[in-house]
């Protein structure tokens, strides 16, 4: 079968050469819906006191400094679903979280760091479907594709038949990727056909546009159900699994992305097709940038640092990088208004 | 490269952590150290001195002095000054003391932490966040046991001036687990660090002397081994603690076997790491990160022995050669560094030589492809599989990165490999069924088990080992007891030369001509007690006993070696009575005494033919109490959970230490036997004893007890002969873990002596003569403590 190495969803023109998917050696595929296989499902094993420890002590082993800083940054803002998901939101405020994701960096930042010719941009924009429209306007041209969360985002308690359609709705308002929830009941039941056949649903009405999978993992509770529904939600066919949707008391935290990123991992060598990740809610600081994606790194390599593969969702960690790679370019710390609100 | 092509490869930059401060510090010092002794720096009396390096770059660091033993006497003639004002200080303000060190530790972290780096090679992150936070804690903790002593341990006090010597692979956490307990219990101290590693150990001194450390209590010596082992072998030195080799333990143990010095010994290890198939299995692998490529895998409790069941070894190997790929080996002083630099060339050879050496026998090694720095001591992450329990590399200690790797079928052939060791420090479970786990934990024989982690310490939970790992414990309470001895030992009176008139026939001379046979004695015989049979000699001979005015008692079975190897092997058959329920232990010996009380009369009238009446009726009725209190005593010594920090709880368990060689004290030929039997096996030991010289014919009485109440049969053996002969094989038996040798100071050191070969435990008199007619010093926990050694299981939880 001929290898399709994945390539950026994100059609910025630094894209410099497609980083191929190559897990331990192997080329991956793109995920495709499998038949669900509730072996894999029923034995996941998740020690919580050990998963936590890794967690912890990563974050004490790895540490990145000065350019690589710098560079690593760029890299969190190409990898940012820039989000706003408030009740208040406005159609100025996508259009000003729109120029934003354009020009996510003040222009001597960019010619300071020397990096033009990246013609960075965030890796998409994230709204509500009832701002699809506005975002696309908004971002014609610049290749940054909208992301609208779908399928009765945050609770995931609609009618299923409004869900699916919500999602047809959002996709011929040109949202290119769609991130559902799931219904957070199957997994506590133990409803794996249910939850497959949802998921499964959702992938066939968003068609071309990328479905991430939301499992509400603050929801869900223990590191086991999270592991459950990351199984579940790959055979379905999700391109992306997403921990939270951000409105939960506990969002994505680093001992939930290790299971779901380890879930994609034993997924890959099982099925040689590769999954994203999409860590969203509480990651507002740009250290926290650079903890997750040297997880990413240690955990699944280089290619979980494309767009194609992983996205962080946040709304406020722009503007503490900004912050950083000004202090990085003057020796000064700089003050959030200083920099253009997204 | 520019910041675009970083954003392109995202490599991990350089992240080194600034060694300016250490530099300066070094500075101030010209670089140049001299020794601590009574609470100033001392030039060495040989005038020379040794340089200390970093072993990632090879440049030397400072010059050290290079003490002899003239500095060996002045540091212990400092500490033996020092000693009665420090003892009598109260312990609130010992406590004070502690407290100021640990605050002081934490003050100066990271200029320790950088230190130790700089002089180990081992990384910033474990120095940062492991070695340095676990020294403030531990002297924390010791601040506490400070405060509380006259509380909590009332019948206890110091042992005197401590002599220490530690590795260099822990340098100052080694250091705190020696010094804190030992001042905390009222010691003073002389500690020698070790030869790679003297920096962080001299930063400690000046700590020390920044919070006024009375002159003495702390002596830092800084010399080579030679000069250690005499710190070890003088007479001013009451207790030596020990952390390193096997092989040096047993020098240790050689050059201390004439003396009353109390030991603990911390010593190697080849720790299972045990990943069932219901284990997460990523979870394990990040087990085995922390537990063999941890401080470069120089680390005594390593898990360095992986044992996976076969359902699931594929997949477990598969997973860690991926991950041994994304470990990062370089600097130790850059903080994304996950192994640093083998502390000097000679280690770095020896674990090349034990490598080559497992591949020679057959063994498929795995490394992965990063790339080492160029220069400076560094060895790859390494797995070798193909191995078995023959190979060298599974039986011995690499002390490096090197992990091997078997598999196993069932949990009791994971339990057989486990122990399939002559070591006994550590062991790693991974299961996610909590009965599957803590089965394997209480059958593996080692001092700490990990369930689901490893390598997690803690100041109250106690460290240490089985088997030739050591004995004696680091931490928690079981680690104080290493410091104190009960005050009443020191004002007993000097055990007698050479017991009471040795009836038993010198080898040469033959036995003497019989006197009169006692004709109410002439039909009874006694016998060997061997796997709860009475059984003949196997050398065919008796010997007469003779009673006070020299008459003819009886004639006793006259043990040899073959009698010894038959009676261990009957004990060893009988270990299932470590895991009998105490309720159940406690009804047998209730019997025991119930039979005893049927029998007083018969008991003490043949008793008292040898020792007198009056001392019969007393042995016996007090023998009658010492059962039941050790009846009372089986379902009561118990161990306590301690809370480390974190979702952890730690079980600490005092387990039977095994099959246990007991020689009897002559003042009290009943009384005495039965004071040492019966401790060891209220807790599960089993017994191998030899009854005095005095009156060997009480095995006789004592075996028609057992017999009738119902003690399976190996749990005692009893073999009367000459006790001397039988203690050499005794002692010299590697199927004996623990021997009690309660007799003349001659015999306890040869006893000493043979028992080096297996390490095993020895419980003298320590040269006096224990009252057995006083049961506040001749029952209860002092012995129990003795019978026992703690397991630490850490169990954490959480979902």
């Amino acid at each position: 079968m001929a290898v399709q190495p994945i390539t950026s969803t994100n059609h910025a023109p630094h894209t410099v050469q497609p980083i191929p998917v190559i897990l331990n050696g192997r080329t991956l595929e793109h995920n495709r819906r499998m038949p669900l296989n509730t072996d894999w499902v029923e034995a996941v094993r998740v020690n919580t006191s050990a998963v936590e420890r890794r967690a912890a002590t990563h974050v004490a082993r790895r540490t990145v400094k000065k350019e690589t800083q710098a560079a690593w940054l760029l890299r969190a803002i190409a990898c940012m679903d820039l989000t706003t998901l408030s009740g208040d939101d406005s159609a100025d405020r996508v259009r000003r979280l729109c120029a934003k994701a354009r020009n996510p960096l003040q222009r001597h930042i960019v010619e300071g760091l020397g990096i033009e010719e990246l013609h960075l941009t965030v890796g998409a924009v994230c709204v509500y479907h009832a701002f699809v429209e506005t975002a696309v306007k908004a971002l014609e041209g610049s290749g940054i594709p909208v992301a609208a969360v779908s399928a009765g985002f945050p609770a995931g308690l609609n009618p299923l038949a409004e869900r699916v359609e919500e999602i047809h709705r959002s996709v011929e308002a040109g949202a290119q990727e769609i991130d559902i929830v799931i219904t957070r009941a199957h997994v506590f039941n133990g409803e794996w056909q249910a939850l497959y056949d949802e998921v499964a649903a959702f992938k066939e009405a968003a068609g071309p546009a990328h479905l991430k999978a939301i499992l509400g993992t603050g929801d869900l509770m223990t590191l086991r159900n999270v592991a459950r529904a990351s199984w579940v939600a790959m055979m379905a066919g999700a391109d992306f699994i997403k921990t939270s949707t951000g409105k939960e008391s506990v969002n994505a935290t680093l001992p939930v992305s290790l299971v779901m990123v380890r879930c994609i991992r034993d997924y890959a060598e099982r099925t040689g097709m590769a999954v994203g990740f999409k860590p969203a809610g509480g990651i507002r600081t740009a250290k926290q940038a650079t903890d997750w994606l040297a997880l990413m790194k240690d955990e699944l390599g280089r290619p979980w640092l494309e767009p194609s593969l992983f996205r962080f969702g946040a709304s406020g960690m722009l503007g503490d990088i900004e912050r950083q790679l000004e202090h990085h370019l003057t020796g000064r710390y700089s003050a959030t208004y200083r920099h253009p609100i997204a | 490269m520019s910041i675009a092509e970083k954003f392109y490869t995202m490599e991990y930059g350089a992240a080194p952590e600034d060694p300016k401060e250490v530099n300066q510090w070094l500075e101030r010092h010209h670089r140049r150290f001299e020794e601590f002794i009574g609470g100033a720096w001392v030039a060495p009396a040989s005038g020379e001195y040794q340089t200390t390096s970093d072993p990632s770059t090879g440049e030397t660091l400072a010059e050290v002095a290079k003490g002899n033993t003239a500095d060996v006497e002045a540091a212990v003639a400092a500490a033996r000054k020092a000693f009665p004002a420090w003892q009598a200080l109260s312990g609130h303000e010992r406590a004070r003391y502690l407290y100021a060190l640990a605050r002081q530790v934490q003050k100066h972290s990271r200029r320790l932490a950088v230190l130790e780096t700089m002089d180990n090679g081992k990384p910033i992150r474990e120095s940062r966040d492991i070695d340095i936070p676990l020294v403030a804690r531990h002297f924390y903790h010791h601040a506490g046991w400070a405060q509380l002593l006259d509380q909590e341990f009332p019948n206890y006090t110091a042992c005197g001036v401590v002599g220490q010597v530690i590795p260099w692979n822990f340098p100052l956490l080694m250091f705190a687990w020696k010094v804190a307990p030992a001042l905390a219990a009222g010691n003073t101290v002389v500690i020698k660090p070790a030869k790679y590693t003297p920096m962080t150990a001299l930063a400690f001194a000046e700590l020390a002397m920044e919070v006024g450390l009375p002159p003495g209590v702390l002596n830092v010596l800084t010399c080579d081994a030679k000069t250690g082992q005499a710190l070890i072998e003088h007479p001013g030195i009451d207790k030596v603690a020990f952390t390193g080799s096997t092989e040096i333990g047993r020098v240790i143990r050689k050059a201390t076997a004439n003396s009353t010095k109390k030991l603990s010994l911390e010593l190697g290890g080849k720790s299972p790491f045990v990943v069932f198939d219901d284990a997460d299995l990523d979870s394990a692998v990040e087990g085995l990160v922390d537990a063999i490529w941890f401080n470069q895998g120089q680390v005594c409790c390593a898990g360095s022995r992986l044992l996976v069941q076969e359902r699931v070894a594929e997949m477990l190997y598969t997973k860690v050669r991926a991950r041994m790929e994304t470990l990062r080996v370089g600097p130790p002083l850059d903080k994304a560094i996950d192994i640093g630099a083998i502390v000097s060339p000679v280690q770095l050879e020896t674990i090349r030589k034990m490598v080559d050496q497992g591949v020679a026998e057959g063994a498929k090694c795995w490394q992965p492809s990063n790339s080492l720095p160029e220069k400076g001591c560094f060895f790859p992450p390494t797995l070798l599989t193909d191995v078995h329990p023959a190979a060298t590399v599974v039986q011995e200690e690499i002390f490096g990165p090197v992990l091997v790797g078997m598999t196993f079928r069932t949990p009791s052939e994971a339990a057989e490999l486990a122990n399939n060791t002559v070591y006994g420090l550590a062991a790693s479970v991974w299961s996610e069924n909590i009965n599957v786990a803590l089965d394997l934990a209480s059958q593996v024989k080692a001092g700490v088990v990990w369930v689901n982690c490893t390598n997690q310490f803690d100041a109250a939970c106690g460290f240490g080992g089985y088997r030739e790992s050591g004995y004696g414990r680091e931490g928690g309470r079981e680690g104080m007891l290493e410091y104190l001895t009960p005050k009443w030992l020191h004002s007993l009176p000097a055990a007698p030369h050479a017991a009471v008139k040795i009836s038993v026939p010198d080898e040469e001379e033959g036995f003497e001509p019989a006197g009169e046979p006692p004709h109410a004695n002439i039909d009874r015989t006694v016998k060997q007690y061997i796997g709860g049979k009475q059984a003949r000699p196997d050398s065919g001979y008796s010997f007469p006993v003779y009673g006070r005015e020299g008459e003819l008692l009886g004639e006793a079975p006259l043990g040899n070696r073959k009698d010894i190897r038959n009676a261990v092997e009957a004990a060893r058959n009988a270990s299932g009575w470590a895991r009998t329920s105490a309720h159940n232990r406690a009804q047998v010996i209730y019997y025991i005494a119930e039979n005893m009380i049927q029998r007083r009369d018969e008991i003490a009238h043949g008793l008292a033919r040898a020792v007198g009446e009056d001392q019969a009726a007393v042995e016996v009725d007090l023998s009658i109490q010492r059962i039941f209190s050790y009846a009372a005593w089986a379902d009561k010594y118990e161990g306590v959970v301690h809370h480390p920090p974190g979702r952890n709880i730690t079980i600490a368990m005092p387990e039977a230490v095994g099959a246990i060689g007991i020689l009897a004290p002559s003042e009290a030929p009943l009384l005495g036997l039965l004071s040492l039997v019966l401790p060891a096996i209220a807790v599960g030991n089993t017994v191998v004893a030899v009854p005095s010289e005095r009156y060997p014919l009480v095995i006789g009485d004592v075996y028609q007890l057992l017999d009738t109440s119902d003690l399976p049969g190996g749990v005692v053996n009893l073999v009367a002969g000459r006790p001397a002969e039988l203690a050499k094989t005794l002692a010299e038996h590697d199927g004996i873990e623990a021997i009690w040798c309660f007799r003349s100071d001659e015999e306890a050191n040869a006893v000493r002596a043979a028992s080096i070969g297996n390490m095993k435990q020895v419980f003298t008199n320590d040269g006096h003569e224990y009252d057995w007619f006083n049961p506040a010093q001749a029952e209860g926990r002092w012995f129990l403590q003795h019978a026992t050694q703690v397991k630490n299981i850490w169990v954490p939880y959480g979902e």
